[in-house]
Order: C-alpha cells, then sequence, then structure tokens
C-alpha cells in the first residue's frame, strides 16, 4: 500500500534533477576548458530538460500525448533550424567578416 | 522633442490627410449621438466575444486599411508614371512604400484572413464559438490598436521610411532619427501579440472542438488550411516579436544588436526579420488556398479531387516555409553553399504547390462548372498564380537572383504571388461567406463587373514591372530620367492602378447596393454548399446551431441532403454561451496609449500605462464569469421565427 502511495519516481527524479544541477555546477567549480565545460552544460542541459518534461509536466500521462510530442517535435523542428540556420547562414557560410 | 516636430508640417496632403482625420474622428461620436447609438456599438459590437461578429469587425478593418494601403500605391504610381516627377518628394516616397507594405501584409491582408476564419472556422467544424471567446476579442482590439496606431504616424511624429523590412542599418536610429521606425517596433508588436493569441486560439478550436465523427481528416479543406495557418502562426510570431523587442532595444535603449560595433551584426536584423517573414507569407497565402479549394469545389459540383495530397503538400509546404529565409537576402554576403542550399529548399517548394495547383484542375475537370462570382475569382487565379510562382522559381535560383535582386522585377513577382494568392482569394471568400453572415448575397451583375475590372486592371498594374525590372529599373526609386525609357511602361502601370481602384469601388458600391436592394435568403444554403456552415440558418443565430451536428464522412452536409436525411434531430437542450465582456476593448485602447508613449519616449505615462494593463490582467485571473444559458425556449422561439420568415416567402 505504502509502495503504491509513495511516489518512487518523481522522488528518484527529483533527485536526479539535483545531481545534474550539481554536475552542471562542476564547470564553475573546477579550472576546465571552454570545451569541456561547454559540453558538460549542454548533456546537463538537454538530459534536464527531457526529465522536466516527461516526469514533472506530465507529456506522457495527458490522454493525447502523441499530439504533445508531434508539437515538441515541431518545435524542436522550428528551433533547430532557426538557431542552427542562422549560424549557417550568418556565420559559418558568411563571406563578408 | 519640439513641439514642432510633434505634428508633421509642410505637405499639402498631409494637412488635407490631418483635415479629414478631424472630420471622421468628430463625424462618428456627433452621428453616434445624434442617432443614439451608443449603447448599441458597446453591447453589440464593442463588448462582444461572439466570433462572427468578431470577424465582421475585422474584416471592416480590413477593407478600411485596403483602402489606405490603395491610397499609398496610387500615390506611387502617380509619382513614377512620367520621368522627373515632382509629386512626392523623395522622403514622402519612402514614406509611402513603406507604410504601404506593412499596411497590405500586415493590416489588410492578416485581419481579412483572420476575419474570415473568424466568421468560417467555427461554423465549418460544427462549433458554437471559438475554444477562447474573450481571448479572441482580445486579439482582435490588439491587433486594431495596432493598426491604429501605425496609422497615425502618418500625421503624428512622422511615417517609418525604410522599407517594410525595415533593414539596418538603415533603421538604426544612427540614419532613421525620428520617431517613424519607433511606430514600426510597436505596432508591430501589439498587432502580432494579437495575432500570436489568435494562433493559439484557432488551435486549439480546431483540435478540440470539431463536431462529433469529424475526424482530423474528414475535416473541410478550409478547416485543414487554417490549422496548418495557425501552426505556423505559433512557431514563426515569436521571432518576429523578439526581433521587434531587440529593435526597440537598439532604437531607444542604447543596445546595439544591429550595430557592427561591440560584436553586433546588422545582418541578423535581415535574418531575423525573414525568419518570421517568409512562414508570414505561407500564413497568408495557405488560407487562401483553402478558400479556393471550398469554392472550386462547391461550384464545380464535385468532391475535392486528391483531398490526402491536398493535406500532405500543406504540410510540406509548412515545413519547407522555415527553411527557405535566406532567400530574400541571397547577394547581401552569403558564400556560395548557403545560397546553393537555400535555392535548392526554395525550389522545392513549387512541388508541393504543383501538387496542389494540379488537384484544382482535376477538380475542375468534368465538373458541371457555374460561373458565379467567387468562382471565376478562384479560376483566374491558378494561371495567373502560376505566373507568380514560375518567376518566383526564377527568383531562387541564386546566380540569376544577383540579376533580378531589388528590381521591379522582384516587385513584380510578389504582387503575382500575394494579390492573386491572397487578394483574390478573400474577395471571394467575402462573396461567397458574405450570405452566411447577412442573409443576402452581394449583386452578381456588379460582383462580375468589379472582377473584370480588377483582374485585367491588375496585369495592366504589374505585367509592366516585370519588363521594367529585366530593363534595370530598381524598386523603391522616386524618380528616374526620360532618358532611362522607363517612362511609357510606367505610365501603363498607372493605368493599371487606376481600373483597379475602380474595381474596388465597384465592389464596395456592390455592399452599399445589395444591402439595399438584394433579395433575402430563405434557406440558408444560397450556393448548395457542402460543408457544415451552409447547415444552419442565415444570418446565423447567436449559438450556431440549435443542436449540434453528427458527421459521418468529408463533406457529410452534402451527402446529407442528397440522401434527406438531417444531421441532427430536433431535440433541444439549453446552451451554455460566453458572456460579453468590456475588457478587451479597454485593453485594447490602453495598449494604443502604452504605444503611443513608448513611441516618443514618454516613459512615466508609458509605465503607468502597462501598469494598468498589468492590473486588468490580474483582475481577469480573479473574475469569476460562467457565462449564460440560453433556454430551450428561447431557442425554439427564434428556430421557428427562422422557419417562420421561410414560409412567408
Amino acid at each position: 500500500m505504502m509502495k503504491q502511495l509513495f511516489p518512487a519516481q518523481h522522488v528518484m527524479g527529483f533527485l536526479f534533477s539535483l545531481l545534474l544541477s550539481l554536475i552542471a555546477l562542476v564547470v564553475v567549480w573546477f579550472d576546465l576548458s571552454f570545451t569541456a565545460g561547454i559540453t558538460i552544460l549542454i548533456v546537463t542541459a538537454l538530459v534536464q530538460a527531457g526529465l522536466q518534461l516527461f516526469l514533472f509536466m506530465h507529456v506522457k500521462e495527458n490522454a493525447e500525448s502523441k499530439t504533445l510530442y508531434l508539437n515538441i517535435l515541431y518545435a524542436l523542428f522550428v528551433g533547430l533550424v532557426t538557431i542552427f540556420g542562422t549560424l549557417f547562414a550568418m556565420h559559418w557560410g558568411y563571406m563578408v567578416r | 522633442m519640439k513641439w514642432d516636430e510633434f505634428f508633421v508640417t509642410g505637405e499639402p496632403m498631409i494637412y488635407a490627410a490631418m483635415v479629414s482625420i478631424v472630420v471622421v474622428s468628430l463625424a462618428i461620436p456627433i452621428a453616434l449621438t445624434y442617432f443614439k447609438k451608443w449603447n448599441w456599438l458597446w453591447t453589440n459590437w464593442l463588448t462582444t466575444v461572439d466570433h462572427k461578429k468578431i470577424g465582421v469587425m475585422y474584416i471592416l478593418a480590413a477593407l478600411l486599411m485596403l483602402f489606405r494601403g490603395g491610397v499609398d500605391a496610387l500615390l506611387m504610381r502617380a509619382q513614377t508614371a512620367v520621368p522627373d516627377n515632382g509629386l512626392l518628394d523623395g522622403q514622402h516616397y519612402n514614406e509611402i512604400f513603406t507604410t504601404h507594405g506593412v499596411i497590405m501584409i500586415l493590416f489588410m491582408a492578416m485581419p481579412f484572413i483572420i476575419g474570415l476564419m473568424n466568421v468560417v472556422i467555427p461554423l465549418q467544424i460544427g462549433a458554437r464559438d471559438v475554444a477562447f471567446p474573450r481571448l479572441n476579442a482580445v486579439s482582435f482590439w490588439l491587433f486594431f490598436a495596432g493598426a491604429m496606431l501605425f496609422n497615425i504616424s502618418f500625421v503624428i511624429g512622422g511615417s517609418p521610411d525604410a522599407g517594410w523590412s525595415a533593414y539596418f542599418p538603415l533603421a538604426s536610429i544612427e540614419f532613421s532619427p525620428t520617431v517613424g521606425n519607433n511606430y514600426y517596433a510597436i505596432a508591430l508588436q501589439i498587432a502580432g501579440i494579437g495575432t500570436l493569441l489568435t494562433g493559439i486560439n484557432f488551435l486549439v478550436t480546431i483540435l478540440k472542438m470539431r463536431a462529433p465523427g469529424m475526424t482530423l481528416m474528414k475535416m473541410p479543406m478550409f478547416t485543414w488550411s487554417v490549422l496548418i495557418t495557425n501552426v505556423i502562426i505559433v512557431f514563426a510570431f515569436p521571432v518576429l516579436t523578439v526581433a521587434l523587442a531587440l529593435m526597440t532595444l537598439d532604437r531607444q535603449f542604447g543596445t546595439q544588436f544591429f550595430a557592427m560595433q561591440s560584436g553586433g551584426m546588422d545582418m541578423l536584423w535581415a535574418n531575423l526579420f525573414w525568419v518570421w517573414g517568409h512562414p508570414e507569407v505561407y500564413i497568408v497565402v495557405l488560407p487562401a488556398f483553402g478558400i479556393y479549394s471550398e469554392i472550386i469545389a462547391t461550384f464545380a459540383r464535385k468532391n475535392l479531387y486528391g483531398y490526402k495530397s491536398m493535406v500532405v503538400s500543406m504540410v510540406a509546404i509548412s515545413l519547407l516555409s522555415f527553411v527557405v529565409w535566406a532567400h530574400h537576402f541571397y547577394t547581401m554576403g552569403h558564400g556560395v553553399m548557403v545560397n546553393s542550399v537555400f535555392s535548392i529548399t526554395t525550389m522545392a517548394i513549387a512541388v508541393p504547390t504543383g501538387v496542389k495547383i494540379f488537384n484544382w484542375l482535376f477538380t475542375l475537370r468534368k465538373g458541371k462548372i457555374s460561373f458565379t462570382t467567387p468562382m471565376l475569382y478562384s479560376l483566374a487565379f491558378i494561371p495567373i498564380f502560376t505566373i507568380g510562382g514560375v518567376t518566383g522559381v526564377m527568383l531562387a535560383m541564386a546566380s540569376a537572383d544577383y540579376q533580378y535582386h531589388n528590381t521591379m522585377f522582384l516587385v513584380a513577382h510578389f504582387h503575382y504571388v500575394l494579390i492573386p494568392g491572397t487578394v483574390f482569394a478573400v474577395i471571394a471568400g467575402f462573396h461567397f461567406w458574405f450570405p452566411k453572415v447577412f442573409g443576402f448575397r452581394l449583386n452578381e451583375k456588379l460582383g462580375k463587373l468589379a472582377f473584370w475590372f480588377i483582374i485585367v486592371s491588375f496585369n495592366v498594374t504589374f505585367f509592366p514591372l516585370f519588363i521594367l525590372g529585366l530593363n534595370g529599373m530598381t524598386r523603391r526609386m522616386y524618380t528616374y530620367s526620360a532618358s532611362t525609357g522607363y517612362g511609357a511602361l510606367n505610365m501603363l502601370s498607372m493605368v493599371g492602378a487606376v481600373g483597379l481602384a475602380i474595381g474596388f469601388i465597384i465592389l464596395v458600391y456592390n455592399i452599399y447596393w445589395s444591402v439595399r436592394y438584394s433579395p433575402r435568403d430563405t434557406n440558408g444554403d444560397p450556393w448548395d454548399g457542402r460543408s457544415l456552415e451552409w447547415s444552419t440558418h442565415s444570418p446565423v443565430p447567436e449559438y450556431n446551431f440549435a443542436v449540434i451536428p453528427q458527421v459521418n464522412r468529408l463533406d457529410a452536409y452534402w451527402f446529407a441532403k442528397k440522401e434527406g436525411k438531417p444531421l441532427a434531430d430536433t431535440v433541444y437542450e439549453p446552451i451554455h454561451m460566453p458572456n460579453n465582456s468590456g475588457l478587451p476593448v479597454i485593453m485594447g485602447a490602453l495598449f494604443f496609449f502604452w504605444g503611443f508613449f513608448m513611441v516618443f519616449s514618454w516613459w512615466i505615462p508609458a509605465i503607468l500605462s502597462f501598469a494598468v494593463i498589468i492590473a486588468l490582467m490580474a483582475y481577469r485571473s480573479f473574475e469569476k464569469d460562467h457565462g449564460h444559458y440560453i433556454s430551450v425556449e428561447e431557442i425554439e422561439r427564434t428556430e421557428n421565427a427562422y422557419r417562420g420568415e421561410q414560409h412567408e416567402n
């Protein structure tokens, strides 16, 4: 009974998100190279975002999770295209510097 | 700021505009008081949350803006009609082409499309209103506040003059020191928030409020096109919001996002503008495709050919629309790789668009076509839009674009896309759905007369621009010398523009004539329509459908008519409807004042009006408003009245 009532998944998720924040703090605490620091930040940020979205924002439990996934996918597509497309058009592939 | 700079001075045309603005703004309240219509205006229109009335207000505002933008266009054509013309000076010409572009796209095409959406979508999916009726009213009043703010720039402070795309560094405070571009940033911001809210509202409405049995693949094509359009709105408009905020910060708060000093980049504005701007083109064109699909299927008396491929191609267009933006500035410093990639994605858009063109043609094939006014616009759209599309593919080739870029060829191209692709569509939709809203059709004879004026004059106006562009006339030049040889074709274009103006005047006269003399419809289905909006009475009662219809297939109403089975039984239940509210229009007014103070950097009043806006929003959060019920007796009374009218006729 207790086991069913206790939100084990969410507590674990909460601890895990704290852990992820601690790992991200490493970048400030220790003198890391830029590449190492930014890699750690990007990886922990992505895992953190996924954790929040799927565990705490109830995407999975929603009756229409298919629509939500589609929406998230579309948002990712537009977001990534805008960011990397802008970098591509205005920085990497730009003639005039 | 000096007070003598506050009002624009020194131009006879602007003094005339001031006089007319004062006369109109005095005439309206005087007329309202004289005819004792204040209460009627407030309860029936200003505070309404009814999607049909909001739609009508959108369309009225759009028609008003069509004439404002049209006068700008006529002035431009008049100025360039003969070489070395002195009708307008360079500054005035800059202001006019800027406001023409902004008004026609954002304050004419957008509200006209959104107005038709408002009127038609809930009816077409068998709903009683949109998902968030109050929010819908907020959307309208924000759009209206933005539009009015943009329009007063003409007489107070000076209009923006850096083009509708407002490229940096020209639009920066350094090169455009007047308040004109502040108006641009703030007015578009306010209207843009309204549009974003509309996007969310209609997305939820279409996904959540369809009549029982109407699965996604049984939706009418206009509903599909609007669904996809609103997805694009929700994902594209935040980019505009951010870009405009950065513009305001740069111009009024000393930041340097779009300046070359301190690590900023002027071209980043063009980039962000078109990341929004290209999807925006599809936001105004896709609903038009939906309108044409409805009209062509109705007047060819056939179901739409290739329904699935229509849907798939619209989804493809919506994705592709986000990956083509850099083709708007091929010549501004990209490497070969960037231009090649964006060339290919741009040309790829022609494929799904071509699929749609062929679907319309196959729908027409062996159809029993009746040549009504809306159908004529739809038929004219196909070849004219194809010319626009083909010249678009020419422009899409990056290397060739170095020749066409910023010439009149480009101007001709986008008018050939946007006028048949949007303007003809909204006029066709206006004629098509007019009887649904008002209960009588527009006169066909006058409608067709206006059609022929518009269609012929359109080509006379814009086809010469292709040739002028290839001959080297650049866009936005306010005059030229006789030795360039541009004179004759520009004069021809001017003649066409006058013809267009006559066409639009006939269109408006048609509304007046039809209100007075057109015979009233009796059954709510004057065109023998296919989708649910024709199954209810005209003009549509407040609650849209006395009983929500049951849908089992595409064009369910059409088949119900053929089989003689009604879509719904007649057991009435009390209907829950939202209450009217004065808050949206007050919010709109506050946003207008906030915007005005922001434009002139009057911070204290700006902060105060913003605080009131926040307070109103907080008030709304705590407001208890459960709407009201329409009783069964009242429904019966209304329904019987509609039937009674029919028997009398």
